[in-house]
């Protein structure tokens, strides 16, 4: 059984049977859990197509949240993806995804919270992308998503996957370093290099804050998907490419842990510092909530 | 912890604590009352009171009380549902000074004219815990059946009904017992694992110093 306390153990025990991260992860969790691979399977698909639908509703032009803060954005971003804009298509289009999950959870509809309603777009945009763009097939990629949720495990276990207590270096942070494990394993990487794109993935959002504006899950939350979203492609690219992390995962993990708690309260999901206390910030409180 | 709950739950957003765990708060309030609600009182505390309207929490607890999950795509309409359905409902915020920032107390009123009082927190991730009801101190999730045995506080009592459990061959995953004075009335709550019978709740009725047993079903 997986003991799911360390990343160095998903590796060494995939590399013991010669299997991928997802399928040992399956395997273990069909044993832990006393269901049926095929049940633990299907249950996974369902939350597949649950992302998809949030990506396709997403893309309305016409959404809008609760608050009316947010929605929009990434009608426009898939338009100007077609255009190739700097990255190419491929990158654009994954962003737009990122948007869109994320704007439509903001306007209450249907999402997988992967691994928290706030960073729910990073997942999908990164294996959905993967899918749409011919580079996988949809049922590896279902598979891929035990990976990313074995990942998220150490780190819920080791660190925090609570904005409230790690910032948002815990919930996108989290989000990313699990899907840049995933997509190593999508391209047919190793175990350690999904290991490598997960410790690189981290490094870049150490200490990334959690200050929504006027408390919702809308300002900056949406865009951090974006970026959580860019930065998986990117470690993933580095750890593919070859490129090791000189800090191996775990301890990134353990050094995500020690920055969450060094953060001062008021950057821990209170809206008592960073943009929540901006002049526009307090603006669009007041006007979503009245001035007080 | 398992797999699905780093992906997952599925849920109408956009917040697990402000959302998902205030349809799931609306929801045991309506279990605790075990009919059909037609009137309901809310009061937000803390954080619940300064930011549900942007959280949909005031649609997700009238959802709850409807008897809805959290991954129900008719939270959205909740209210306008409530209205269609004669479910008069009213909010008011307060601040209850030693609450969790996300708190809500909740007073149903049943068709049939059953009525109680439900106080509870949303605690993170969709998960909640219910700190009060009717007045009575208890302290669960409702991520398992449930036992509330309201009783007089007498040597034995406890004895009793955890002994005719065990009979049943029923597991106990979690047991606290509240007490507001000695010898006064009391309330355990039992979280335990696997089904209740029916035969064993009127059981637990008729044993000495028992007042009430209810059964609140995993939500």
């Amino acid at each position: 059984m997986l003991s799911y306390e360390s990343i160095n153990e998903l590796c060494q025990k995939a590399n013991e049977q010669n299997k991928k991260i997802s399928e040992i992860v399956l395997s273990d969790e069909s044993i832990q859990m006393e269901q049926t691979k095929q049940e633990l399977f299907n249950r996974m698909a369902e939350s597949f197509k649950i992302m998809c639908q949030a990506v396709n509703e997403g893309k309305n032009p016409n959404l809008r949240s609760t608050s009316g803060l947010t929605g929009g954005d990434a009608a426009k971003m898939e338009k100007y993806a077609q255009t190739g804009g700097l990255c190419g298509s491929f990158l654009n289009l994954a962003i737009s995804k990122a948007i869109a999950v994320s704007e439509y959870n903001a306007a209450m509809g249907k999402i997988v919270a992967a691994p928290t309603a706030g960073s729910c777009g990073i997942l999908p945009a990164c294996i959905i992308s993967m899918v749409e763009s011919g580079k996988c097939k949809e049922n590896e990629a279902i598979m891929s998503l035990f990976t990313a949720g074995a990942f998220g495990m150490v780190i819920a276990q080791k660190a925090s996957v609570a904005g409230a207590e790690g910032g948002c270096q815990a919930e996108c942070g989290s989000a990313s370093a699990m899907a840049a494990a995933c997509l190593v394993e999508l391209a047919g990487g190793t175990p350690e290099q999904s290991a490598h794109a997960c410790a690189m993935a981290i490094k870049n959002q150490l200490g990334l804050v959690c200050d929504p504006v006027a408390g919702l899950v809308e300002i900056p939350c949406i865009k951090r998907n974006v970026s959580g979203t860019v930065i998986a492609f990117s470690s993933a690219e580095m750890a593919l490419a070859g490129i090791e992390s000189k800090i191996p995962a775990d301890e990134c993990i353990m050094a995500m842990k020690q920055v969450g708690a060094s953060l001062p309260c008021s950057l821990r999901e209170t809206s008592q510092g960073g943009l929540a206390i901006t002049p526009t910030g307090i603006k669009l409180k007041e006007q979503v909530f009245g001035a007080k | 912890m398992n797999v699905f709950d780093i992906i997952g739950p599925i849920m109408i957003g956009p917040s697990s604590s402000h959302t998902a765990g205030a349809v799931r708060l609306g929801r045991v309030a309506w279990k605790i009352l075990g009919e059909k609600a037609v009137k309901a009182k809310i009061m937000l505390s803390g954080s619940f009171a300064e930011t549900y309207k942007g959280h949909g929490t005031d649609k997700a607890i009238i959802a709850g009380i409807m008897g809805m999950h959290s991954d129900d795509e008719r939270i959205k309409n909740a209210l306008t549902l409530a209205k269609e359905n004669g479910l008069d409902f009213s909010f008011e915020l307060i601040q209850l000074p030693d609450a969790h920032p996300n708190t809500a107390r909740i007073s149903l009123t049943g068709e049939n004219g059953a009525e109680c009082t439900v106080q509870g927190c949303s605690i993170g991730g969709g998960n909640i815990l219910v700190k009060e009801i009717n007045g009575l101190e208890v302290s669960f999730t409702g991520q398992y059946n449930t036992l509330l045995v309201l009783h007089h506080d007498k040597p034995g009592t406890i004895a009793a009904v955890t002994n005719f459990m065990a009979y049943s061959g029923l597991n106990i995953g979690n047991f606290r017992l509240s007490r507001p004075k000695k010898g006064g009335e009391a309330v355990m709550t039992i979280e335990v694992d696997g089904e209740v019978p029916d035969y064993l709740i009127q059981s637990l009725k008729i044993l000495p110093n028992i007042i009430n047993v209810i059964l609140i079903k995993a939500i």
